[in-house]
């Protein structure tokens, strides 16, 4: 909510029309992407771009309109642009948001708009940065169905109650935005971070496996869910809304059932 | 077939870790963190700052509120909450929880903020040091407190002899 607050509104006003075949307004924004390419330089600059853009684009348009049309060596990943893929986490006026999902109406239009790699994962490229010791903490808490029965020959039953159980947890993405909002990642880069906790506690919470315990003891190291602060930094970066810290302090109570 | 015993990435029994390749040194978990501690610090500071509450708000109340309040503080004030063992105690536990509590706070701050290692275990040696000289002078104080201080035979200004 006080995220929310924190971007002025934009002066851009859609008529209720729009989107039904009608001339969309345009605006002109000034984009200002954080450009490091370390084959030139070794130090990260600011490169401003001047575009003309439609009420109904998102900040992945204008990056599009960029690297099309402006300056080609611009860099970024993107896959499938429609909040699925958790490719294009960046962040954007200072707030991780994937950059698919944001519009530039909703932001503040009458000051360039910022777009920074995602922090505390080493940069390779402009945008792009080393998802790899994201994806080593994701693995390392075995996020994939272990059960120790016999296999079944249909699927694995389960009542709806249990399924809602870890429902929340199931939407993760992947994209890296909690983690990379997560102060406490980017002192040292250590801590598992709350994308590797959401995935265990999505199994965890699974009344078909069997591994919970394990993955409750992988999270009781040292860098594991004892770190977290409770900033709430990485709810307000899921854009799926998962409620990651809740998810984490309900991992870290099934730690403590488990030990006390 | 029996149940097969399931093994984590962690546990050492499987050759490695789950890796893809090239990750950062930085990035690298070295060790296996075993045991509890971590988790008993967390569990130490819910309830070391319930129980805090309740010492430090009666600890107000009993020393500024209660009778005259903060006009009856003095040397015979303290001196008379030291003669009875519940405010022996309840000082006491006020002084280790509160050290301790404070104490295990900073050192989460050092870990969240120090960026190198030696930087970080100097800080934390710093901070064990100043936190044990208090507590062991604290706990000195309260247990050798003595009412009526008396110096080669003559008693100091302040003293409070019951006799």
């Amino acid at each position: 909510m006080s995220a929310e607050l924190a971007e002025p509104a934009s002066k851009i006003e859609l008529p209720a029309g729009v989107g039904g075949g009608g001339e969309i307004p345009t605006f002109d924004i000034t984009l200002r992407v954080r450009r490091y390419d370390p084959e030139v330089s070794a130090e990260a600059r600011w490169d401003d771009y001047k575009l003309t853009m439609y009420g109904t684009d998102r900040v992945l348009d204008a990056l599009h309109k960029i690297k099309w049309e402006i300056d080609g060596s611009v860099s970024f990943r993107r896959s499938c642009a429609h909040g699925v893929c958790g490719s294009d986490a960046m962040r954007i006026n200072g707030r991780n948001r994937l950059a698919c999902k944001t519009l530039l109406k909703d932001l503040d239009t009458s000051k360039p708009i910022t777009v920074e790699p995602i922090k505390g994962l080493p940069v390779e490229k402009d945008l792009i940065v080393d998802m790899e010791p994201f994806f080593q903490s994701f693995r390392e808490v075995m996020p994939f169905l272990i059960n120790k029965g016999h296999e079944p020959t249909k699927e694995r039953l389960q009542s709806a109650e249990d399924r809602e159980r870890f429902d929340d947890t199931t939407k993760c993405i992947l994209c890296a935005a909690c983690t990379s909002s997560c102060p406490v990642f980017w002192t040292d880069g250590q801590y598992f971070g709350p994308a590797a906790i959401v995935n265990a506690h999505r199994f965890i919470f699974d009344s078909r496996d069997d591994a919970g315990d394990m993955r409750l003891e992988i999270l009781n190291d040292k860098e594991g869910v004892w770190r977290c602060r409770t900033t709430f930094n990485c709810s307000e970066a899921c854009p799926r809304g998962i409620q990651v810290t809740q998810a984490i302090a309900e991992v870290k109570q099934a730690i403590l059932a488990r030990k006390i | 077939m029996s149940a097969t015993e399931i093994q984590s990435p962690r546990s050492g029994q499987i050759a490695g870790k789950p890796e893809s390749g090239k990750i950062a040194p930085k990035y690298r978990r070295n060790g296996n963190s075993r045991g509890n501690f971590e988790m008993l610090a967390w569990l130490f500071m819910r309830l070391s700052g319930v129980v805090l509450v309740v010492l430090i708000f009666g600890h107000l109340i009993v020393n500024l509120l209660v009778g005259e309040g903060i006009h009856a503080i003095d040397f015979g004030f303290v001196a008379g909450k030291w003669a009875d063992p519940f405010w022996q105690f309840w000082d006491l536990a006020m002084l280790w929880l509160a050290m301790l509590h404070g104490t295990n706070g900073v050192r989460t701050i050092i870990n969240d903020y120090a960026e190198k290692d030696s930087t970080r275990f100097w800080l934390k040696m710093v901070l064990y040091a100043a936190s044990a000289v208090i507590i062991i002078l604290g706990t000195l104080v309260i247990f050798t407190f003595n009412p009526c201080p008396v110096v080669d035979g003559v008693q100091l200004p302040g003293g409070f002899c019951p006799a």
